[in-house]
C-alpha cells in the first residue's frame, strides 16, 4: 500500500487581533490508498482547518498556511498555483460537510447542482450530462432519479440531501474524499444508512476517505487507522484496533473512559477535567499537561517528541512507558 | 431570468393574488402603457401650440371644453396630451438610471461583500461618500459642465443609485457567503467569478427585484425635481418636472398647469412604492421557506 496523501509538519495559523491562533501546529499523517483514515478530536481542535488546509481553502486573509508540506501522489499541493489547485479541487479531492441543509444552493434544482460540477471537470454536455447526473443519483441509491433531478433542495429530506451532496462530491471520481462530520446532523438510523452507503461506494470505487469526527463509534465502524488531535496537534496515531485496545496517550485514554459502554452500568460517565487551552495562548510544553493526570515537571516545559511505540502506532507523550 | 419570472408568476397568480394591490398595479400598468403608446394615442401633438386657446381650464370649469379635458397651458398646448407623452421621459429615465445604477451597484456590492477586507473598505467608504453628496447638486454640476440632457440626468442618477444597491447587496452577500454551499462550490473547484455570479447572485435576485421596484418612484421624483430646477431634460419636449416648473409662474390664474403633472408624478411614485412593498412581502416568506428548507 502506498501513501496517497502525506501531510508533513503542517502549520496553519490565524493572525487575529488577540494574537496568533495556532489552529494547526505541526500536524503530520499519511493516508494510504483505499483506506479510511479517521481524524478524531473535540470541537475546535483543528480537525476542520487541517482539512481546509489540504484543499488550500483556509479562510483568508486571517488564516495562512505557515509551513509544512502536503503531498498528494507525491506532489506538494502547497507549491501549486491557485489555478492548478482549482483543477485538483473536486477532481482529485472532494469534500462533504456537516450540514446537508446548508450544503445545497437553495435556488438551484438538484439536477443543476450535480451537472454543474460534471460540466466544469468532465466537460460533458446535453444528454450525456443529464445521463451521468442520473447515474450519480442512482449510485447513491436515490429512487426515481429523474424526478429528483428536477426537485429543489428544500423538497428533499435531510438524509436524501446528504446523499445528493455525496453524489456531487463523487461525481468527478475524486481520489480522495474528505468527510467533515457528514453524519452529525442526521438521525441515528439515517446515519447508519449513510455510513453504510459510503463504505459500499468505497469498496466499489477504491476511494480514499478522510473521516473527520468526534464520535469514536463512527471511527470504530468506518476507519482502518485514526489520528487523535488535541489543541492543533496530533497526539496519537494508530490503527483503530490498536487505538481502542491500547490507547497510549493520556488524552486518548481519557476519551475512551468517557465512552458509554453497554455492558457496564454507571451513574456518571467519566469526564476530563478542565477545558482545552485557548489556541492563541498555548501553555509551554505539552498542551494537554494542565488537564493530564500523569503530568510531571517536564511535561509543563517541553513538548514531547513523537515516538513510534509499535509499528504504525505513534504517540506524543513523555510518560507513555509508565502506564503501558 | 426565466426562472425568476416563473417564480414571480407563481407568486402573482397563485399564492398572493388576492392581496395584489389592484389600483397601484393598474396605475403602473397604465403608466408603462402610456410610456410606450402615449404619444401616438394622445389627441394632440404634445408640442402643438395654439395661441388662441391659451389657458383653457379643465372641462368641468367655466370656459373649459371637452376638446381639452385637462385644459391647455400658456402656449395653448393640450395638457392631457403632454402628460400622456411625458410618461415616456420619466419611464426612459427610470429604466436607464436603474439599469445603470442597479447593475454597477450589484456588481460592486457582490465584489465588496465577497472579497471583504481592503476592497470592501474602499468600496463601502466611496458608497458612503456618494450617499452623503446631494444629488441635486451633482446633477446641476453635470448640467453646468456638460449641458442639461437626458443622458446627464441618467448619469447623475446612476452615480448616486449604485451606492444604495452596493450597500444592500453587500449585506446580502455577507449573509450568504459563509454558507456551506458556497464553501462546497469552492471545494468543487469553482473560480471566484463563478461563485459570485453563478452561486451568490441567484440568491439575491429577489432582493434586487424588490429594491428596483421601490426605487422607481424615487427616480421619477428626482428626475422631476431636476427638471424643475432646470438641470433636467430641456424643453420643449413634455417632461413632468419642467411642466410643473414652467407652470409655477401661472399658478394663481391657471392652477391646472402645474397641478396635473404634479398629480401624475405623485400617483405614479406612490403606486410603484405600494407595488414594491407588496412585492417585498410576497417574495420574502417564500424566500425564507426555500432557504430554511421546509
Amino acid at each position: 500500500m502506498s501513501a496517497l496523501l502525506e501531510v508533513n509538519g503542517l502549520r496553519t495559523y490565524f493572525f487575529t487581533r488577540w494574537g496568533t491562533v495556532k489552529a494547526v501546529d505541526g500536524v503530520s499523517f499519511s493516508v494510504n490508498e483505499g483506506e479510511t483514515f479517521g481524524l478524531v478530536g473535540e470541537s475546535g481542535c483543528g480537525k476542520s482547518i487541517t482539512c481546509l488546509s489540504i484543499l488550500r481553502l483556509v479562510p483568508a486573509p486571517a488564516g495562512r498556511i505557515i509551513g509544512g508540506e502536503i503531498l498528494l501522489e507525491g506532489e506538494d499541493l502547497l507549491k501549486k498555483s491557485e489555478k492548478e489547485m482549482r483543477k485538483i479541487r473536486g477532481r482529485k479531492i472532494s469534500m462533504i460537510l456537516q450540514d446537508p441543509t446548508a450544503s445545497l444552493n437553495p435556488v438551484f434544482t438538484i439536477g443543476d447542482q450535480i451537472t454543474e460540477v460534471i460540466k466544469i471537470h468532465r466537460g460533458l454536455k446535453g444528454r450525456s450530462l443529464w445521463q451521468s447526473a442520473k447515474e450519480m443519483l442512482e449510485m447513491v441509491r436515490i429512487p426515481s432519479p429523474d424526478i429528483r433531478l428536477r426537485n429543489w433542495p428544500h423538497e428533499l429530506s435531510g438524509g436524501m440531501r446528504q446523499r445528493v451532496v455525496g453524489a456531487i462530491a463523487l461525481s468527478c471520481e475524486p481520489a480522495l474524499l474528505i468527510a467533515d462530520e457528514p453524519t452529525t446532523s442526521l438521525d441515528a438510523t439515517i446515519q447508519v444508512q449513510f455510513l453504510r452507503l459510503l463504505r459500499e461506494l468505497q469498496q466499489q470505487t477504491g476511494l480514499t476517505l478522510i473521516f473527520v469526527t468526534h464520535d469514536f463509534g463512527i471511527v470504530a465502524r468506518m476507519c482502518q487507522r485514526a489520528a487523535v488531535m488535541y489543541a492543533g496537534k496530533i497526539v496519537e496515531t494508530a490503527n483503530v484496533r490498536e487505538l481502542f485496545n491500547h490507547p497510549a496517550h493520556p488524552y486518548t485514554q481519557a476519551l475512551m473512559k468517557s465512552l458509554p459502554k453497554v455492558e457496564e452500568k454507571v451513574e456518571r460517565l467519566a469526564s476530563i477535567e478542565g477545558q482545552p487551552p485557548p489556541l492563541h495562548n498555548l501553555p509551554p510544553g505539552c498542551t494537554f499537561a494542565p488537564r493530564c493526570y500523569y503530568a510531571k515537571e517536564r511535561c509543563r516545559s517541553e513538548y514531547p517528541p513523537t515516538v513510534e511505540i509499535e509499528k504504525g502506532h505513534a504517540v506524543s507523550c513523555w510518560n507513555f512507558n509508565e502506564f503501558q | 431570468m426565466v426562472r425568476l419570472w416563473l417564480h414571480l408568476k407563481q407568486v402573482l397568480l397563485k399564492e398572493r393574488f388576492s392581496r395584489f394591490p389592484i389600483l397601484p398595479g393598474g396605475i403602473v400598468f397604465i403608466f408603462i402603457f402610456l410610456a410606450i403608446f402615449g404619444e401616438s394615442l394622445a389627441p394632440y401633438l404634445p408640442n402643438e401650440m395654439n395661441l388662441r386657446e391659451r389657458f383653457l381650464p379643465p372641462f368641468w370649469q367655466e370656459g373649459g371644453t371637452m376638446g381639452h379635458p385637462l385644459g391647455t397651458d400658456m402656449l395653448g398646448r393640450d395638457m392631457l396630451s403632454r402628460i400622456m407623452a411625458g410618461a415616456r421621459v420619466s419611464f426612459i429615465v427610470a429604466v436607464l438610471a436603474l439599469t445603470l445604477g442597479g447593475l454597477t451597484g450589484t456588481v460592486l456590492g457582490i465584489i465588496s461583500g465577497y472579497y471583504g477586507g481592503k476592497v470592501d473598505a474602499i468600496l463601502m467608504r466611496s458608497a458612503d461618500a456618494t450617499l452623503a453628496f446631494p444629488i441635486i447638486l451633482l446633477a446641476m454640476l453635470l448640467a453646468i459642465i456638460l449641458g442639461p440632457s437626458l443622458q446627464n440626468v441618467v448619469i447623475s442618477l446612476g452615480l448616486v443609485l449604485w451606492a444604495r444597491y452596493a450597500r444592500v447587496i453587500r449585506g446580502e452577500v455577507l449573509g450568504f457567503k459563509e454558507r456551506d454551499f458556497i464553501a462546497l462550490a469552492r471545494v468543487a473547484g469553482s473560480s471566484d467569478f463563478r461563485i459570485m455570479f453563478r452561486h451568490l447572485f441567484p440568491n439575491i435576485r429577489s432582493t434586487l427585484v424588490v429594491l428596483l421596484t421601490l426605487q422607481v418612484g424615487w427616480v421619477i421624483i428626482v428626475e422631476a425635481s431636476l427638471s424643475f430646477v432646470g438641470a433636467g431634460i430641456p424643453g420643449p419636449d413634455p417632461v413632468w418636472g419642467s411642466m410643473i416648473s414652467k407652470g409655477r409662474d401661472y399658478v394663481t390664474m391657471a392652477w391646472w398647469i402645474p397641478f396635473f403633472p404634479g398629480v401624475a408624478v405623485s400617483v405614479v411614485c406612490l403606486s410603484f412604492n405600494t407595488l414594491g412593498d407588496w412585492l417585498r412581502e410576497a417574495l420574502d416568506p417564500k424566500l425564507r421557506q426555500v432557504i430554511g428548507g421546509g
